[in-house]
């Protein structure tokens, strides 16, 4: 059999079965391989029964996306080789509980290994992953080394139990190692979390929702270690006036949600413009419209997140594309938010959230080579006038507590001391400001790059994506000498840039897991029209041939 | 800051004999005698809602935040969080507080959290020109409600008791000493504190007539009595003919939600170390 230069492996069994934390351990151990990883979970809205599945890709390089066929399937029930027969192959190896299922492939008597090495029944994932660690060639002691940085409970049993596994089962098709050095995995809201704290985070305020909440149970989870506060109030409400009392007690707080939970922060997000109080808000999308898809992915929030609020106000929107972009984009968010006292949008997809990725630690900029973003330096001084003018509308900023200044923030419209007004002078003066803020904000957005050209950057068809889709986009612009632009930035719109990347393109397809085209429509305001549009919006991610596929059919 | 002149320069635009003046009043005389005791200005923080109540904000010149309808506890659960040494006092309404936000108002009793909420009751919409609240009485004829309200007040007190509130008063305005004394319990009480101000609304509810004879200070009262509290509590249910006690009724001591989710801060250099760890432990 020719060597492929990736691989991709199927775990699937029912919800409660804990694929997701097998897919895990599959995709470290191939990361030990050197490949670049990729995962993708796919798992219905319930707690028990029903079918879940994940999905690894690992190949030579950075993927985004996944493959419609595969080389492994790790079926821990029937379903999972019923349901996805068309993603076999003529090479495809099967790894079963024989206690369970009836396959072609090589059986694991998962009852009896257990029952042999008196282990509990939760342990028969390891039973499989010894398995296909096996079947594919893996050698043990790397089997060893991923079971012991992965499982620190019960290491010893679990070892045991995939031994046997190990032990019974035949190499069906070997993986082959890469000369590259492993790289370390991280899930998108993993990377989110952990670019907040490289921002300067203190607290972090969410409700659960799917797919946000990951990224509550993350930084719950490590609080201590990072010094964090994390609060789960009462509802998105709450969540959101929190998130304001910290900022306006000077404080770096974020908070997390999905578009139902956005709904209810509206009213906050409004106040934020107002008061001009920092915020950093993540939205992590879902299929709607309302409850919609809780588990499954979409794109269309865009426009609700930069048209959401009464009235008029600067915001920050940035869509990363891939759990690198969002660790370093995270931070980013954070401190806009701050140098220009705006809310800022982190906007992730489910797609991005609960996926799984490599993440290139020599990209990892130390924390002074963050890049620099021009912000205002003006101290603030008494009598101090929390919404003093300023020439790029920033005004200083001074906290409760802070020796003789008096620190008023209003919902009403206000002067710069913070007092109510209704004088139409100063109310314009007030919205000029905010205004000038936004010119501001877009000038050291522009300092930055902001939109990323992959591909062929020079061919005349270009495809326009944002966030996870770029995966997907990257490879099919690879294959058939694309370019593909994602602006990360969406808001202030990066037109500038956006116009430079599309320079010279004579067809432009937008890709967008949405039913609408959002970033379409809103890059048509500033003269950029899309002349084709591939939408999906049935919850699930472009994969690699489909959007392939679809390419194709408006290229020609 | 001290000395400062605790009142500021912005118009007055409350109703002549309107309540809040004499809440106003006493949170002045309060704080003022706060800073006399040696205490820093700097560090209160007045949140209010919208509504008649919180034009407060504007008035007083402290740290305010003049937040949204219904919304002043979260806000102040969040400054309190984010910097335990501040003194956060709340004015809400009684729509504000008993309607827009009571989601808000039962979890801040149930989490202890230290914050003084101080509720100006005048059981009537004043600013949006008068109707019914959650503590008007049964039949209040109102702009929304003109033939009379169909639905019985909520008692805000035995509603805290259930919730589980530490420190639970009732004041009245035209008891100024007794509310001024109230202010400063509820203020020094660790945990969650919270006064009902029985308040007139002088062009939609001014119920003086109504409240000055009824109202009384029992003797004796053990505020940490749990069923002694829940007795008084239950006397006067805002709807029917009843005496009405004054003072605090119920209080306790118990551990605060913010001690309990106190972590220790780290340094920046700290924090990095952890996020490198984190990562390196993923491969």
């Amino acid at each position: 059999m020719a060597e492929k230069r990736e691989v991709s492996v199927l775990v699937g069994g029912r919800a409660g079965d804990g694929i997701n934390n097998a897919g895990a351990l599959v995709a470290r151990l191939l990361g030990r391989l050197g490949y670049r990883i990729y995962l993708y979970f796919d798992y219905p809205s319930l707690i028990r029964g029903g079918h879940n599945f994940a999905v690894i890709r690992a190949a030579e390089h950075g993927v985004g996306t996944c493959r419609e066929n595969v080389d492994f399937i790790l079926a821990l029930n029937q379903e999972t080789v019923t349901r996805h027969q068309a993603m076999v192959h003529d090479g495809t190896a099967i790894v079963f509980n024989a206690d369970l299922v009836k396959s072609k492939g090589q059986g694991i008597q998962v009852k009896t290994i257990l029952a042999a090495e008196q282990a509990p029944e939760i342990m028969g994932n390891s039973v499989m992953i010894g398995g296909f660690a096996k079947a594919a060639g893996i050698p043990w002691d790397l089997v060893e080394d991923v079971f012991r940085a992965a499982l620190p409970k019960g290491t010893d049993l679990n070892l045991k139990v995939a031994k046997r596994a190990y032990d019974q089962l035949t190499v069906a098709r070997t993986i082959p190692e890469r000369g590259s050095p492993p790289l370390p995995l991280l899930t998108g809201n993993e990377a989110i979390g952990l670019g907040l704290i490289r921002g300067g985070l203190d607290a972090y305020v969410s409700y659960p929702m799917t797919p946000s909440s990951s990224l509550l149970h993350f930084l719950a989870g490590e609080k201590e270690k990072f010094g964090i506060t994390v609060v789960h109030p009462e509802n998105e409400i709450a969540v959101v006036l929190m998130g304001l009392g910290f900022a306006y007690a000077g404080k770096r707080a974020a908070v997390g949600t999905s578009g139902g939970g956005f709904c209810l922060m509206t009213e906050g997000l409004s106040l934020a413009g107002m008061a001009e109080l920092p915020l950093v808000f993540v939205v992590s999308q879902r299929t709607g419209p309302s409850t919609g898809l809780p588990t499954y992915t979409g794109q269309s929030e865009l426009e609700f997140v930069l048209h959401a609020g009464q009235g008029e106000f600067p915001r920050l929107i940035v869509a990363p594309g891939d759990a690198g972009e969002a660790l370093s984009w995270s931070a980013i968010a954070l401190e806009i938010a701050w140098q220009f006292q705006v809310p800022a949008f982190i906007l992730p997809d489910k797609t991005l959230s609960e996926g799984t990725y490599s993440i290139d630690t020599a990209a990892l900029p130390s924390p002074e080579k963050m890049p620099a973003v021009p912000g205002q330096a003006a101290s603030p001084s008494l009598p101090y006038r929390r919404y003093a003018d300023a020439p790029d509308g920033v005004s200083p900023l001074a906290f409760p507590g802070d020796t003789g200044a008096v620190v008023k923030v209003n919902s009403y419209a206000h002067d710069e001391s913070g007092y109510t007004t209704e004088e139409g002078d100063m109310v314009s003066l007030m919205t000029e400001k905010r205004l000038r803020k936004q010119e501001a904000l877009a000038r050291a957005m522009n300092t930055l790059p902001q939109v990323n050209v992959l591909g062929t950057a020079d061919a005349p068809v270009a495809l326009l994506c944002w966030g996870s889709t770029k995966g997907a986009c990257a490879e099919v612009g690879e294959a058939l000498g694309l370019r593909v632009v994602q602006p990360v930035v969406l808001e202030p719109f990066p037109v500038t840039q956006l116009r430079v990347a599309l320079s010279g393109a004579t067809k432009l397809i937008c890709v967008e897991e949405n039913a609408t085209g959002q970033l379409a429509a809103i890059a048509s305001e500033y003269g950029i029209t899309a002349d084709e549009a591939i939408l999906r919006y049935d919850g699930r991610p472009f994969t690699y041939e489909s959007l392939l596929e679809k390419v194709r059919e408006v290229v020609s | 800051m001290t000395g400062r002149n605790l009142i500021t320069d912005v118009q007055n635009t409350w109703c002549p004999g309107c309540g809040n003046f004499t809440i106003q009043h006493t949170l002045k005389a309060f704080l003022a005698e706060w800073e006399k005791e040696g205490r820093s200005l700097d560090n209160v923080v007045l949140v209010s809602g919208i509504g008649c109540h919180a034009k407060i904000a504007d008035y007083l010149n402290i740290n305010s935040f003049y937040s949204l309808h219904g919304r002043t506890i979260p806000v102040a659960t969040g400054i309190k969080l984010a910097n335990p040494d501040l003194t956060v006092i709340c004015c809400c309404g009684d729509g504000d507080c008993y309607a827009e936000g009571l989601d808000h108002l039962v979890f801040a009793a149930k989490r202890n959290i230290d914050i003084t909420v101080l509720v100006h009751d005048n059981r009537v919409y004043g600013l949006t020109t008068g109707q019914y609240t959650p503590t008007s009485p049964l039949g209040f004829k109102g702009k929304s409600t003109p033939t009379g309200t169909a639905e019985l007040p909520l008692n805000p007190v035995e509603l805290m008791l259930a919730c589980g509130a530490t420190f639970i008063a009732r004041g009245y305005t035209k008891k100024m000493d007794q509310l001024r004394t109230l202010i400063r319990e509820a203020v020094m009480h660790k945990g969650f504190s919270f006064i009902d101000m029985l308040q007139i609304c002088a062009t939609f509810f001014p119920a003086a007539d109504y409240y000055t004879p009824r109202v009384y200070e029992p003797a004796d009262h053990d505020p940490e009595n749990l069923e002694k509290a829940c007795l008084l509590a239950r006397e006067w249910d805002y709807n029917s003919d009843a005496r009405i006690a004054l003072g605090v009724l119920y209080r306790k001591d118990m551990p605060g939600f913010g001690e309990r989710v106190a972590v220790s801060i780290k340094t920046a250099s700290e924090r990095e170390q952890a996020v490198r760890d984190i990562i390196a432990a993923r491969i």
